[in-house]
């Protein structure tokens, strides 16, 4: 007995001692998962800023999201939890406003007047019943299409505009033995392809329809068969080595000529600047080819919950600071996305971006990206089934709708 | 001597902290599991009761029927092609052949190596437009076709042949050791009644090894149940879900799909196959023993 009296005892000695102040004054330690060259440069505009009005940023980097959200997640649960973690704008961090272990930004909003500069899709994504419980930091869009300029100009191909004039320069981009489109085998590019026809084709009102409303019926729906059989059909535009083959080894065959065209977020980007190329010259972009809708995605910092009064105003000082318009410009810039700010200078973003930026700013230009909008479960359900569809040509576009539509119906 | 109630008790208080860990550590985590699994927990374990709808789900997910019947074709190929090439392999090093240690030790080397390791240089060397069949395709031969890994109804073949490749020198070190077991005069004698060498092998030397062919059949039959890391590396499940296994989907739904009331369902699923698999086992080995030591 006196032996599980002095382990209980010790024990309670480490909980203690996990549980005890992990954050000094204004020290704010952050968890995320921005790790490849262009990322980290973006971040360390975060930590110099924030060490510039006072704070002291402790970098907690995670490579790989899901490896990073589990990490922070279990430190959260675990009552030792770090002063703001990343998520991706959406619905992944839900689950910790609903068992209430966030803390509410709404004082830093209302001083800031966060309602005036952010868009009513981001605001919408960042508040649970009218409170602010993370900041956006930056707004990403999946739905570009990226060509390589020479090879077209070689092939005597003019930029598409449509979904037919891309059909047919691929058409003549396989006539000339070139890849016409290099494809990830990575199950979330399939989906991110599958997006981009579902909303170039389909159009903004059907994609909300689906994953807004989960309506069924929209599924079922001719308008949708359609968007499945475009997809379908582009199948045949791959080569044999997409398995195994990760989304910037498929923008590099186009950076390096090897294929015509490439679907990819705007973060490809990075590896176009890496190259030493220039986005919207040598690698030409088109953003939401068919209905010129543009994608809104992005990441969030979200602030667990703490009684630590350093620990509080190290988290009031960050939110502040990742939101300033030197901090969004300089940031942006360095990530590739666009800034969260309707309100700062954009004049010093590259060609691509100012082209999204217009998007943006038109009415019924934009949608909320698919994360915002479902659950990780079903968006990991739709994933199963896209690369079942995308790797197996005999199945019938049909078959993918009606389990499409079973899923959505779940919802 | 002390007493013998003391010996007891301080047998037991040392014993102790290994009681606290099977209690807590494996039995207690299991029921906590086997508990989480009737809730609709999300990200959190919460303790809102559904019943069955876990289960119902479960075995209405395609994913996870693929996963059982991939689980089974991986077993089956990989055990079997293991134990025929492990013994093929401890035949031919067991024939006072030259230089037997360097053949040894190039047939164990596969095992040296991780299974992250194992599917990286399959899936490179098996790669259509990168391996083999690109090297072929260069010598000359345009025609040749070798794309099993990017072809759904063929990849979980090139799983268990990687797996085989790995594994099979493990058995051939066991069925070795037991090949050097057999007494030299049952070979003198075989010799002596002209009995065929392979005979020999067939009737007299394999049920000499069954204790040898009983430990490989557990160590690899262990290896199919966990078997993660080589689909992770090699396709990650891929083309589309055709290599998925059910860890992979137990991990992905515990972490990014954020579905713990499905895993552990999927989780409790696997514990009780293998409780199944496993019970005949253990009946033969610790309750039918005392009764045949008499």
């Amino acid at each position: 007995m006196k032996h599980f009296t002095k382990a209980l005892l010790g024990a309670a000695a480490i909980v203690a001692l996990m549980a005890g102040p992990s954050v000094a004054a204004e020290k704010a330690e952050v968890i995320h998962w921005w790790t490849s060259g262009g990322e980290s440069a973006a971040v360390k505009v975060f930590a110099d800023q924030f060490n510039a009005a006072g704070g002291e940023w402790v970098d907690a980097a995670i490579a790989s999201g899901e490896a990073a959200r589990a990490a922070g997640i279990n430190r959260i649960v675990g009552g030792n939890p770090p002063t703001a973690m990343q998520f991706n704008t959406g619905k992944q961090f839900e689950d910790l406003v609903a068992q209430g272990l966030l803390n509410n930004l709404d004082d830093v909003a209302k001083a800031d007047g966060w309602d005036k500069f952010l868009s009513p899709v981001l605001v919408k994504a960042v508040t649970r019943d009218g409170h602010y419980f993370a900041v956006p930091v930056n707004i990403h869009s999946n739905n570009w299409l990226w060509y390589n300029t020479a090879l077209l100009e070689a092939n005597k191909i003019e930029p598409p505009k449509t979904w037919d004039e891309l059909f047919a320069a691929m058409d003549k981009l396989k006539a000339a033995g070139v890849i016409p489109m290099a494809q990830s085998g990575d199950a979330w590019t399939q989906v991110l392809l599958f997006n981009d026809v579902l909303l170039g084709v389909g159009g903004r009102d059907l994609y909300m329809k689906v994953y807004g409303d989960n309506n069924a019926e929209a599924v079922k729906s001719p308008e949708f068969a359609k968007v499945v059989e475009t997809f379908g059909k582009l199948r045949e535009y791959g080569d044999a080595g997409q398995q195994g083959r990760q989304w910037n080894q498929a923008t590099g065959l186009v950076v390096t000529g090897k294929a015509g065209f490439n679907f990819m977020g705007d973060w490809a980007k990075g590896e176009v600047i890496a190259a030493g190329l220039t986005p919207g010259k040598e690698i030409g972009c088109v953003p939401g080819i068919g209905n010129q809708v543009y994608w809104v995605g992005g990441d969030v910092f979200v602030f667990p919950k703490t009684d630590n009064a350093d620990a509080l105003k190290a988290q009031a000082l960050l939110a502040h600071t990742m939101l300033t318009p030197e901090t969004q410009v300089a940031f942006n810039a360095k990530k590739g996305s666009v800034p969260v700010r309707g309100d700062v200078d954009t004049s010093k973003l590259d060609a691509c971006a100012q082209a999204g930026l217009k998007l943006l700013g038109t009415e019924n230009g934009s949608v909320p990206g698919f994360d915002f909008l479902q659950t990780p479960d079903s968006i990991g359900s739709i994933q199963d089934i896209i690369g079942q569809f995308w790797t197996t040509p005999s199945q019938a576009p049909a078959d993918l709708q009606a389990k499409f539509a079973d899923i959505i119906a779940s919802e | 001597m002390k007493p013998r109630f003391l010996r007891f008790w301080m047998a037991q208080v040392a014993l102790l902290p290994a009681w606290l860990i099977v209690i807590f550590a494996y039995i207690g985590t299991i029921i906590w599991t086997i508990q989480i699994s009737f809730t609709s927990s999300k990200v959190f374990p919460v303790s809102n009761y559904v019943g069955f709808s876990q289960y119902t789900r479960l075995f209405g997910s395609e994913r996870w029927i693929i996963s059982v019947q991939n689980l089974a074709i991986f077993g089956l190929i990989f055990i079997v092609g293991c134990l025929i090439l492990g013994f093929l392999l401890a035949v031919f090093l067991d024939q006072r052949i030259r230089a037997e240690s360097v053949f040894r030790t190039i047939f164990l080397y596969p095992y040296a190596l991780s299974f992250i390791v194992t599917g990286l240089v399959w899936q490179w060397t098996l790669n259509p437009t990168l391996g083999v069949q690109q090297t072929v395709r260069n010598w000359g031969w345009e025609s040749f076709t070798f794309d099993w890994l990017s072809r759904g109804d063929r990849a979980i073949y090139v799983i268990a042949l990687a797996g085989m490749w790995q594994a099979s020198g493990l058995v051939m070190a066991i069925l070795l050791a037991g090949l050097r077991g057999v007494d030299g005069e049952l070979w003198k004698a075989a010799k002596v009644d002209g009995i065929p060498t392979w005979r020999v092998y067939v009737h007299i030397v394999i049920p000499i090894l069954t204790p040898m062919f009983v430990t490989a059949t557990v160590l690899l039959a262990t290896a199919v149940v966990k078997v993660y890391d080589l689909v992770v590396a090699l396709t990650n499940g891929g083309p589309g879900i055709s290599t998925e296994v059910p860890a992979k989907f137990v991990i992905e739904y515990l972490f990014q799909r954020q579905n713990l009331g499905l895993a552990t369902a999927a989780s409790t699923v696997m514990m009780i196959t293998v409780l199944c698999v496993l019970a005949p086992w253990l009946y033969v080995q610790y309750f039918r023993k005392p009764r045949s030591a008499h």
